[in-house]
């Protein structure tokens, strides 16, 4: 028989008694931070909150927020919790401006992890008996391991394909016979296309779950992939920062993700303001740590945007669902799975010597992979009249970007004062695709 | 050698529909009399190089109306138009082993002398080879007067 949960009496249980658990961690959590992580204790007292503050959920409030930038400011291990005796895991993921986000975990967020996300493959549809494929890439993005682990746990058979040689994933899955495919959206998409030209039939194999994620997708491209793969595909959250994918599922009803509450408390902000918000309204999502150690966080800013529901779910489980991610209240982009900042570019440029560096970049998905094209307004110390000069800077820029922003583009050099403005300001970004319902 | 450059402006200009025909009525609108003209294409972008009869105040108006443009030492050689001209100019460049980064043409009013737009890496160095084999290079002030 199907196993509906993997950790049933946790998943399902009564809200008040979850809150009651919750309290108890939150006030471990909170102690744990302010003991351990220096700059937690610094901004606790800036804003003269002790540890002892914390009586009940709501007091989460009275806590100061974490961002992206306190991260890069105690680069690389100012934030961690724990001595590097107890971390047995570092990874990391792109920041603002080159500097990487650095999280660390103990062999028991580890643990913790792992249970997490085979909830998730459960809620999925995926169990013990199946093959689950990992083609999400293997290495200091948390998403090949992750799922990996969270797979393992479950007691399935993993296939680590990792990213890339896309011919060869639609062969393992074919001759594998692979039930249940982890990778991000859009790389399910580029199988399907693969698969496709190769003449694979998706909807003879075996293959029946999807577990994507690390980038936002609507509704219409979960229908596509179901389409094409022949599969139910889910859409499984996380982040590095707070965790890696795991943090959150979306079950059968596929309306909403559950996330894991006994391990997360979320919130809806106010992104101006940072005031809570209640359930149902639409605002900044964070996410406070109950059990961490490596690195626990406090309120991490998302800057994700989208709303909280406790509204009883027929799956059976009690954790809040969030919606789908509405969009950004940065100006981050997430790029074939890649975090990529457009004041990344600037640096660049500076370095290069343009004195005053405007740049608009185009974001697009071209079949199924997204794009990104950076246009650059040349200026007078870096034109040439020869072509081969300026075809060298074209290179040097695309090279020095692909190197920072960890994706390939295209680089365009265009003339001056042409870039879109708006109210004299360029507006840096033009994303074509259709990420959002 | 002094002054026996001439001044070429050089405009980028992206691949987009009606930009040459802006960089023409920019000069047009300022009397500007262009003498050779020269397209460097690439699939992105173009550069124009000009020879016109007053590179100062072509730049000048150019710049004003927002072009990115600089202004270039060129050599600019007057030869008979005939068989074997271009070739003659090209075998002393190769004897000193000086490196053409372009080169283009065009034929004087009476129609009796070519001439020779030169891009080189070492513009003092050509000159010098040119001279010692008799080939006159022209300034702006002579160019007008052809």
């Amino acid at each position: 028989m199907q196993r509906k949960y993997w950790n049933e009496e946790i998943e399902c249980i009564d809200r008040e008694q979850l809150q009651k658990l919750q309290l108890e961690r939150l006030k471990w959590s909170v102690q744990y931070a302010y003991d351990n992580v220096g700059p937690y204790r610094k901004q606790m007292e800036e804003i003269g909150v002790e540890p002892g503050d914390v009586k009940t959920l709501e007091d989460l409030a009275k806590l100061p927020f974490t961002d992206k930038t306190h991260l890069r400011d105690s680069y690389p291990h100012g934030r961690f919790g724990a001595p590097m005796k107890d971390i047995v895991r570092i990874h990391a993921s792109s920041g603002t401006t080159g500097k990487s986000t650095v999280v660390g975990y103990t062999r028991k967020d580890i643990e913790v992890w792992s249970e997490l996300a085979a909830r998730c493959f459960v809620a999925a549809g995926a169990d013990e008996n199946d093959i689950v494929q990992v083609s999400y890439g293997y290495g200091l993005f948390t998403g090949g391991l992750g799922a990996h682990y969270g797979a393992e746990h479950l007691g399935a058979a993993v296939v680590p394909a990792s990213g890339g040689n896309t011919k060869k994933q639609a062969t393992l899955i074919k001759d594998f016979g692979v039930t249940v495919l982890a990778c991000t959206p859009s790389y399910a998409l580029h199988i399907a296309e693969t698969m496709e030209e190769m003449g694979i039939d998706a909807q003879q194999l075996p293959l029946r779950v999807g577990v994507f994620g690390a980038e936002p997708w609507t509704v219409a491209m979960r229908n596509e992939i179901d389409r094409r793969l022949g599969i139910t595909a889910h859409d499984i959250y996380g982040l590095s920062e707070v965790m890696g994918p795991g943090v959150a599922i979306d079950c059968e009803e596929r309306n909403g993700l559950h996330i894991w509450e006994d391990h997360y408390i979320p919130e809806i902000i106010n992104p101006e303001t940072g005031e809570v918000l209640p359930y149902g309204q639409k605002g900044e999502l964070t996410f406070t740590s109950l059990t961490k150690e490596g690195i626990p966080m406090m309120r991490y800013r998302t800057h994700d945007l989208t709303s909280l529901t406790i509204e009883p779910c027929p799956c059976g489980r009690t954790h809040v669902r969030m919606g789908k991610i509405l969009g950004r209240c940065d100006d981050m982009l997430i790029i074939r799975g890649v975090n990529v900042f457009p004041s990344q570019v600037e640096s660049v440029l500076l370095e290069i010597g343009a004195l005053s560096p405007n740049y608009h970049l185009i974001v697009d998905r071209v079949g199924v992979m997204d794009t990104l094209e950076v246009q650059v307004e040349i200026s007078d110390s870096m034109f040439s009249d020869k072509v081969k000069r300026l075809e060298e800077l074209n290179v040097m820029i695309r090279k020095e970007l692909e190197g920072l922003l960890g994706v390939s583009c295209k680089v365009t050099l265009v003339e001056p004062k042409t870039l879109p403005r708006s109210e004299g300001k360029i507006v840096r970004v033009t994303d074509k695709r259709k990420l959002h319902d | 050698m002094e002054g026996q450059y001439i001044k070429q402006i050089s405009i980028f200009l992206e691949n987009k529909k009606g930009r040459l025909a802006e960089v023409a009525d920019t000069l047009s609108q300022a009397n500007i009399n262009i003498r050779a003209l020269c397209v460097a294409d690439t699939t992105d972008f173009g550069i124009v190089r000009l020879i016109v009869d007053h590179p100062d105040k072509a730049y000048e108006v150019l710049k004003a109306a927002g072009f990115t443009t600089s202004a270039t030492q060129v050599i600019a050689v007057e030869m008979p138009d005939k068989p074997g001209a271009l070739a003659k100019v090209l075998n002393v460049l190769r004897a000193k082993d000086i490196n053409l980064e372009y080169v283009y043409a065009f034929i004087g009013k009476r129609g009796e002398y070519a001439i020779h737009v030169l891009r080189v890496e070492n513009t003092e160095e050509a000159l010098k080879a040119l001279a010692e084999n008799n080939i006159k290079a022209i300034d702006n002030d002579e160019l007008l007067k052809l």
